[in-house]
């Protein structure tokens, strides 16, 4: 397996506060990898700095190619997916032209028809909901929506903040067999953000434990799970 | 009953200039959520070089649609030499460009074809539509005009990848940007655009208004009367802002005692301050909501 993102000496910085401090770890190509941490800890950070939303120094390569002198949008037609911290639903637009964005980069007309019809077989309640406005959805819903949004891009590597914030525990199991199953089936390679750490681990490969800015863990995720330190903070047992 | 019928039908006749007006002053809202104090400055230059083109022996629909080009781009240099570096400056600023932006506008277009009455020819005639004498072929003509402009309109940001950008970028940027837009682009689509629809607006009220540097004053104030009454949001809202502006200032002119033309203009200020105390989103725009 190779890496597919490469993050060397990262730092980044919100005006004159650095929020990361010398971050270091890589994504091996097809796998699920996890960053846990606490609230402020950077983990969001982490994921804007590769998306160049954030002011950063330090090398950030995606298949070997340097992301920093690149756009946001520019980054994301290499094939990056971001699903943002509260989704980032465009509210005011129904559903299916939410996927129609997703894949607004894409050129292949009949290509991003199909995908559509794919997202409503892996998401039926979307395909009921496909000419509602998507600022009607309930939580749970705007979360796979905007899940499948990511999709409609047909990335190689999806970048997820938190999903589970603010759904219930049902949903919240649903969602990550519907992760697990995208990764397995479409090859995807996820970096999952999470504070629901228990869940996270369960289908993550590899995990990395940040704690002001610094990464103070890393090792497979069934090894992390089974850490004493880990345990305490994390998992509450 | 026949007079309130002719008022009403007048009223109509002119709301189509300003629903013109208000639908390039929707678009620049849209795109970067400020009005635009020199917009009609920017659709008065646009039909000065209309008319030289045609002064220079360019047939009126040649001219038309170069102009239209012209004004595409001209709207675009605008926002990239001007604006893009003030993107992230706060709203004084912005207001503060609009005006030298205005200024500047006028004074060049004075300098260049002095400030003298100039007739603008009609491509429609001006005979009386289908023997009224109240609204003539060329009003019936840019009543059509805008209606066409807005079925466009309505397409290009229902049906095309392009519109659909466009609406993402305006809605919720930092969303478009990580889908892969080019949120900053869409800002300069979204000035090409306003300019080149305000330049079809200055080309048909050139010859209801007479071409001067001065001629958009008056109409950009209605203008904006049409938009905030249909709602900034709404393309359809602004078009039908632009007549209910024209039918409610005819019928006041006509019916309240005191208002004669003298008063009209206030009518319209009028306008603006009571739709944005009562119903500040407009007649058919949509309402801001903001989760805090």
């Amino acid at each position: 397996m190779t890496a597919l993102l490469n993050i060397r000496a990262l730092n980044a910085y919100y005006g004159q506060v650095q929020a990361l401090h010398g971050l270091e770890f890589s994504l091996q190509q097809g796998s699920v990898t996890t960053l846990l941490g606490a609230n402020g800890a950077g983990k969001t950070t982490t994921l804007r700095a590769i998306c160049n939303m954030v002011r950063t120094t330090g090398a950030i390569e995606f298949d070997g190619a340097p992301l920093s002198s690149r756009s946001t949008e520019n980054i994301v037609r290499l094939g990056i997916a971001h699903v943002p911290q509260g989704r980032g639903t465009f509210t005011t637009m129904t559903v299916q032209e939410n996927l129609q964005l997703g894949a607004i980069t894409r050129g292949d007309k009949a290509g991003v028809l199909a995908d559509i019809e794919r997202m409503y077989a892996h998401f039926p309640v979307l395909k009921q909901r496909h000419t509602q406005q998507a600022g009607t959805l309930s939580g749970g819903e705007q979360q796979m929506l905007a899940v499948a949004r990511a999709l409609m891009l047909r990335p190689r590597l999806m970048l997820l903040d938190e999903p589970s914030f603010g759904l219930a525990p049902l949903i919240v199991r649903d969602l990550f067999k519907i992760l697990g199953k995208i990764n397995r089936e479409e090859k995807v390679t996820i970096l999952v953000v999470e504070q629901n750490a228990q869940l996270a681990l369960e289908i993550a490969d590899q995990a990395y434990v940040i704690e002001t800015g610094r990464i103070v863990m890393s090792g497979k995720a069934n090894e992390i799970a089974d850490n004493e330190d880990v345990r305490k903070s994390y998992l509450g047992y | 009953m026949e007079l309130f019928v002719n008022q009403i039908l007048a009223g109509i006749a002119t709301g189509a200039i300003y629903a013109c007006m208000a639908l390039a002053v929707v678009m620049i809202y849209q795109a970067i959520d400020h009005l635009n104090f020199a917009q009609g400055e920017m659709a008065m230059f646009s039909t000065f070089i209309s008319w030289q083109l045609m002064q220079w022996g360019v047939p009126y629909w040649g001219a038309f649609l170069l102009t239209l080009i012209l004004s595409f781009i001209g709207g675009i240099l605008i926002e990239r030499l001007l604006f893009k570096p003030l993107a992230k400056a706060p709203i004084l600023t912005h207001v503060a460009g609009f005006i030298a932006l205005f200024a500047i506008i006028n004074s060049v277009a004075g300098l260049i074809w002095d400030f003298t009455i100039k007739q603008y020819p009609t491509p429609f005639g001006s005979a009386p539509f289908l023997g009224s004498q109240l609204i003539s072929t060329h009003q019936a003509g840019m009543i059509g005009v805008t209606i066409l402009l807005l079925i466009a309109l309505y397409v290009f940001f229902q049906y095309t990848r392009f519109g659909l950008a466009m609406r993402a970028a305006a809605s919720v940027p930092e969303s478009a940007r990580l889908v892969g837009v080019n949120t900053s682009w869409m800002i300069a689509l979204g000035w090409g655009m306003a300019a080149a629809i305000g330049s079809i607006a200055g080309m048909l009220i050139a010859p209801v208004v007479f071409l001067e540097p001065n001629m958009m004053g008056g109409v950009l104030i209605y203008g904006f009367a049409a938009a905030v009454l249909g709602g900034l949001t709404s393309p359809f809202g602004a078009v039908v802002g632009g007549f209910l502006v024209g039918i409610i200032e005819n019928l006041a002119g006509t019916y309240i005692p005191g208002v004669g033309n003298e008063l009209k203009l206030p009518i319209a200020l009028a306008l603006i301050i009571t739709v944005l105390v009562v119903k500040p989103a407009g007649l058919f725009g949509r309402p801001i909501v903001k989760r805090v």
